[in-house]
């Protein structure tokens, strides 16, 4: 199952040429260019690690690129993103991020019942790439 | 800023124009205009500006070829600017930005200037990531490496600026569309630096060197000086400045440009303190911006005259001098 997660996601994945065009107006706009990973792709995880620190004082997309690269060639089995974190006040926040890269193989998600006292149902999403350790999820 | 002419697509070669015009490509580039500021904003140097034409005469050779589908090989842009201090090498590299962006072949045109220490780690694994950090930062621009022979320390092994030149190299090379970099420094000593690091050499294509500035020069520099910072020179210190200058440039640590600006800085503070001493009413506005011979004559140069017609000097002025 596809993820899709943040902007453009359901847009065809986007080439290098798109994501350098996205990256520029991101610094174009200002805002601090972000890369990030993980290999637990479930919705609720806000928390991805960063490569790296965030990119204030890039003046050119092709400074970012050379990151991306770089951090494909060590988590190339690994969902990532790229967000655009916007300082100034009152926004303070990410304007926009979307998913760059991301495994060969996507298991997707379990949903799992659990049925309580009475009637009740709860819910729980589960991805099952998820079920093992970290790190050896899309090997 | 007219944003730069390679944004348009080449054209197929099927469709490609019948000719080409040099001249309105030169006009719509414009580069007419950052010539014209060159020309008036830096004295002299009539060799590097002519040099800067045919490099941008080069470039619009090639990108006219291109739209023919004319082999075109990617150029290499890369510059070594060679010269005494004070020759407006980093200020020639402003300008060298400025250009290349009219031109399109960098993308944003801003100038990061660095020097061995901003490439160069501490502790072994710390020089790669900084001299990374630095490319990544200067990457779409032009990067200017001030004293880049501080980079290659032959005399000890261990020295960590090999690896920052390796690392240079592979994106002088691989990264061609992304970066031009720029290195400077004295000439003899850039020389040595070449020789032994003939990968540089041979990825250099520009090598430009700035000569010293003539004494007519060093004046108009001096007046072009005040002038942007609202002061003149009355007709008899201009003629003391001319002969302070002949005097100044048979010294030792004469750095052109900059002493010059050393100088009138001085000579302002003089101006200053004299002001300050005897003014017994109101100062006009020509009495503020107006350096007289008097706050030129304090200086230390004349003093060091050997010959006797050393100017008599006003009473503060020797605490003054340098």
């Amino acid at each position: 199952m596809r993820l899709t997660q943040g902007t453009f996601s359901f847009l065809p994945d986007l080439t290098d040429e798109q994501i350098t065009a996205q990256v520029q107006y991101c610094i174009d706009q200002g805002w601090a260019v972000n890369i990030e990973f993980t290999d637990d792709p479930h919705p609720r995880n806000t928390y991805w690690d960063m490569w790296g620190l965030p990119m204030f004082d890039i003046r050119d997309a092709a400074g970012v690129m050379t990151e991306l690269t770089a951090c494909r060639k060590v988590y190339g089995d690994r969902y990532i993103r790229i967000s655009g974190f916007d300082a100034s006040h009152g926004w303070e926040s990410v304007r926009l991020s979307f998913i760059v890269n991301r495994p060969a193989n996507e298991p997707g998600f379990t949903l799992e019942r659990q049925e309580s006292e009475g009637r009740r149902v709860l819910y729980t999403t589960r991805a099952y790439s998820a079920q093992l350790p970290e790190g050896e999820r899309y090997a | 800023m007219p944003a730069p002419l390679m944004a348009v697509p080449p054209e197929a070669a099927g469709a490609a124009p019948a000719a080409v015009d040099l001249k309105a490509d030169f006009e719509a580039s414009g580069l007419p205009e950052i010539f014209d500021q060159l020309d008036r904003e830096m004295v002299g140097l009539a060799p590097i500006k002519q040099r800067l034409r045919e490099i941008a005469a080069l470039l619009l050779v090639d990108r006219a070829r291109q739209r023919f589908g004319l082999a075109v090989g990617a150029p290499t842009l890369h510059m070594s600017f060679t010269g005494n201090p004070g020759t407006g090498k980093t200020t020639l590299a402003l300008k060298m930005a400025a250009i290349l962006h009219r031109l399109g072949y960098v993308r944003r045109g801003h100038l990061v200037t660095v020097t061995r220490d901003d490439l160069v780690g501490q502790y072994i694994g710390h020089t790669a990531p900084k001299t990374k950090e630095v490319l990544k930062r200067a990457a779409g621009g032009v990067l200017f490496i001030d004293e880049a022979y501080y980079l290659y320390r032959p005399e000890n092994e261990r020295d960590y600026g090999q690896e920052s030149i390796e690392i240079l190299l592979q994106v002088m090379e691989n990264q061609r569309d992304d970066l031009v970099v720029i290195l400077a420094g004295y000439a003899d000593r850039m020389e040595r630096f070449f020789q032994a690091n003939p990968g540089f050499r041979s990825r250099v294509a520009h090598h430009i060197d700035f000569p010293d500035y003539g004494g007519e020069e060093l004046l108009e520099i001096g007046e072009r000086q005040l002038e942007t910072m609202n002061y003149r020179f009355s007709p008899k210190a201009k003629a003391v400045f001319a002969r302070y200058i002949t005097l100044r440039r048979g010294q030792p640590h004469f750095a052109n440009g900059r002493s010059i600006r050393n100088a009138l800085d001085r000579a302002r503070l003089r101006q200053a303190s004299r002001l300050f001493q005897r003014a017994d009413g109101p100062l006009s506005v020509d009495d503020l911006t107006v350096i007289e011979a008097e706050d030129i004559l304090a200086s230390r140069v004349f003093a060091d005259m050997p010959t006797g017609d050393a100017p008599a000097r006003d009473t503060p002025a020797g605490k003054e001098a340098p």
